[in-house]
């Protein structure tokens, strides 16, 4: 168990089916102690459902099986207790849409010292000086005045901050981010991203961070796993998949990003869609949309494998290295001229 | 705020004042109270002289401008039948109503909403499917029928309760249960389902999320918002209080407001049935308004809407 202690949470073989229908099938993944670790792929494939499945979130008839480990506890398959004992404190999560995930119909102020009040014992004017400085840290101004308003008097934005301010307030070993930029206009984007990287640098929590969008995981993450159709296909660290991306998918996901560098090129969208789950494709989910999928990939599944670069990859035939180190140098040439 | 409430106040008065026109109007076209006062073979001039002392001889819209005028004083009129002010007459009886009508809603109340919230927070299970299909039952099955089964089963083969009176509490027992049966359906019902609907919104897995207790998600969490749809079926319920009793008044012989209307408009009397209208109609809308102004208190997304 000595690489265990490292590891802040494990996955082992999480699985997910809704109704009968299976979402998740058998997810390892492991976060370590103050590491931003990315999660990305289309919608629908399961990024989500892993972490609200890890801390019992999802509604009753989803069926979860498999192991969640957090610092070698064993929290899943417990009590409704036990998942409290984790919720908020140890782990903490903020969503996607951040306006309908405040109650409306309770104080913002309330909302956040209620959280300090069952994680760190804080009550009273105690509690409402410590929920004024996370409101402060988190960028609200003039929190004291604001401390007494409901959720639709503030901004998307400003609600993403105060789902922050919230989630800090347990002092969590691990901050889950749930697309908690989709929903925002591009420049509170770009704020609210400064602030998970502020809050990452000052508190020293973990982070994962779920996102479409691999412009602000590069921005905030050290390690990024592409997830297809409920499954890992690669991990690796944020540098070797941006610069060597070796499943087909995740070099789709790259070719489809525009860039501001360079010269104008076509975007190249990854043909198809995600596949419904209740009729995934035989062998590989991807071999569908892949350009470079053979016979084989149609009948078998390849396992996520570790190469000898420290990456995982689920491919039986992946994107060579030089063909990509290939169209990096034509690139530079192109931009010579 | 202000604007807010005397705008209700003002609608609350509009709709009085065309309840008050439509019963006055439909009373007096349908039916000649001194044909059924006086009996068929009364002498011609015997009528006569009742209209007249009535006032029924003038024109419909002479004899309606005096009764509001007369309204505005707080004078309710008299009633053909015991000569006496039908406020008065209304009045005696209001308390035999909200005998029956008081704990009834007290029934509804403490039975529907627990039994609905529960039933949501433990959907498709046994005790869910169980509150669904009573609650079905209960608000499908008329008043008259569920009373007269009850007589039958409480009071003729068990013989354990009076089948009709106001002679002791027991006495009470059937017609509340009666009318108490179908608002624990609709509540039950209706507490589900906003239950249900409120425990799939976001801010309930924040909730979660941040890791308070269960009972604490569902108690400050959950049933504030789920309170909105239900204060709407309660303030009904609350606004029929002294209304709601007609057909089970009849049925158990109780001696209410209900069976007063009842036989004052088999009787034409003019003078009742109007001021028993209007004090139902007054009732309904005053809870209406209360409704409003709950919605903002419960709702502060409507607070600032109403105040803009």
């Amino acid at each position: 168990m000595g690489a265990a202690s490292s590891n802040l949470v494990e996955l082992r073989d999480l699985k997910v089916a809704f109704d009968g229908v299976q979402v998740l099938h058998g997810i390892n993944l492991d976060v370590r102690r103050g590491e931003a670790l990315g999660l990305v792929g289309e919608s629908g494939c399961g990024k989500s459902v892993t972490w609200l499945a890890a801390l019992g979130l999802l509604p009753g008839k989803a069926s979860v099986t498999g192991s969640v480990r957090l610092q070698g506890h064993e929290i899943s398959g417990g009590t409704r207790e036990s998942f409290e004992r984790v919720r908020g404190g140890r782990i903490a999560m903020i969503f996607q849409d951040p306006s309908s995930s405040l109650n409306p119909v309770l104080r913002i102020g309330r909302q956040i010292t209620e959280a300090l009040a069952i994680h760190r014992g804080l009550k009273g004017e105690a509690g409402k000086a410590e929920a004024l400085r996370l409101l402060d840290m988190v960028g609200i101004p003039d929190p004291r005045r604001r401390f007494d308003l409901y959720p639709h008097e503030f901004s998307g934005g400003q609600c993403q901050r105060l789902m922050i301010a919230m989630a800090l307030a347990g002092e969590p070993d691990l901050l889950v981010a749930d697309e908690p930029t989709t929903a925002l206009d591009a420049t509170i984007q770009a704020q609210i991203l400064d602030l998970l990287i502020q809050l990452r640098a000052e508190t020293g929590m973990a982070t994962v961070f779920i996102s479409h969008d691999l412009g602000a995981v590069s921005q905030v993450c050290e390690r990024v796993c592409v997830m297809y159709a409920g499954r890992i296909v690669e991990e690796g660290t944020t540098a070797q998949l941006f610069s060597e991306p070796r499943h087909p998918y995740t070099r789709g996901l790259f070719d489809a990003i525009p860039r501001i560098d360079g010269p104008r090129q076509r975007l190249i969208p990854i043909p198809g869609t995600v596949p419904n789950p209740k009729h995934l494709p035989e062998g590989c989910a991807f071999s569908p949309r892949c350009s470079r999928a053979v016979e084989a990939c149609r009948s078998e599944r390849p396992p996520l494998l570790s190469l000898s670069d420290g990456r995982q990859l689920a491919c039986t035939r992946p994107v060579p290295a030089e063909e990509r180190a290939g169209t990096k140098s034509k690139v530079a040439e192109e931009m010579l001229q | 705020m202000i604007r807010f409430i005397a705008v209700r106040i003002l609608r609350a008065a509009i709709t009085i004042l065309a309840v008050v026109t439509f019963a006055f109007v439909v009373l007096r076209m349908s039916g000649d109270p001194a044909q059924v006062m006086l009996g068929p073979d009364t002498p011609q001039e015997s009528v006569d002289a009742f209209r007249r002392a009535w006032g029924l001889d003038q024109p419909l819209w002479i004899q309606y401008l005096a009764y509001i005028k007369s309204i505005f004083t707080g004078d309710f009129g008299v009633s053909m039948r015991d000569k006496a002010s039908a406020l008065d007459l209304v009045l005696q009886r209001v308390p035999a109503t909200l005998q029956l009508t008081v704990p009834a809603l007290f029934l509804k109340l403490m039975i529907g909403i627990p039994a609905g919230v529960y039933a949501a927070l433990h959907r498709q299970s046994f005790t869910d499917r169980g509150v669904i299909l009573l609650a079905v039952f209960g608000f499908t099955i008329p008043s008259f029928v569920m009373g007269l089964l009850l007589v039958l089963i409480f009071a003729v083969i068990l013989g354990v309760l009076p089948s009709g009176g106001q002679d002791t509490w027991m006495h009470g027992i059937l017609p509340t249960l009666t009318m108490s049966i179908g608002g624990i359906g609709i509540l039950a019902r209706f507490s589900r389902s906003a239950m249900i609907e409120v425990m799939g919104q976001p801010y309930i897995r924040t909730a979660s999320a941040k890791g308070l207790k269960w009972r604490d998600v569902v108690w400050s969490h959950a049933l504030p918002n789920a309170a909105v749809p239900i204060v709407t079926i309660v303030g009904f319920m609350v606004g029929s209080l002294i209304a709601g009793a007609v057909v089970v008044e009849s049925i158990f012989s109780w001696p209410g407001i209900g069976r007063l209307l009842v036989v004052s408009v088999s009787n034409r009397d003019l003078a009742v049935v109007q001021c028993i209208l209007l004090i139902i109609a007054a009732a309904m809308v005053v809870s209406n308004l209360a409704v409003d102004l709950l919605y903002g208190w419960l709702d502060p997304r409507l607070r600032s809407v109403a105040s803009h």
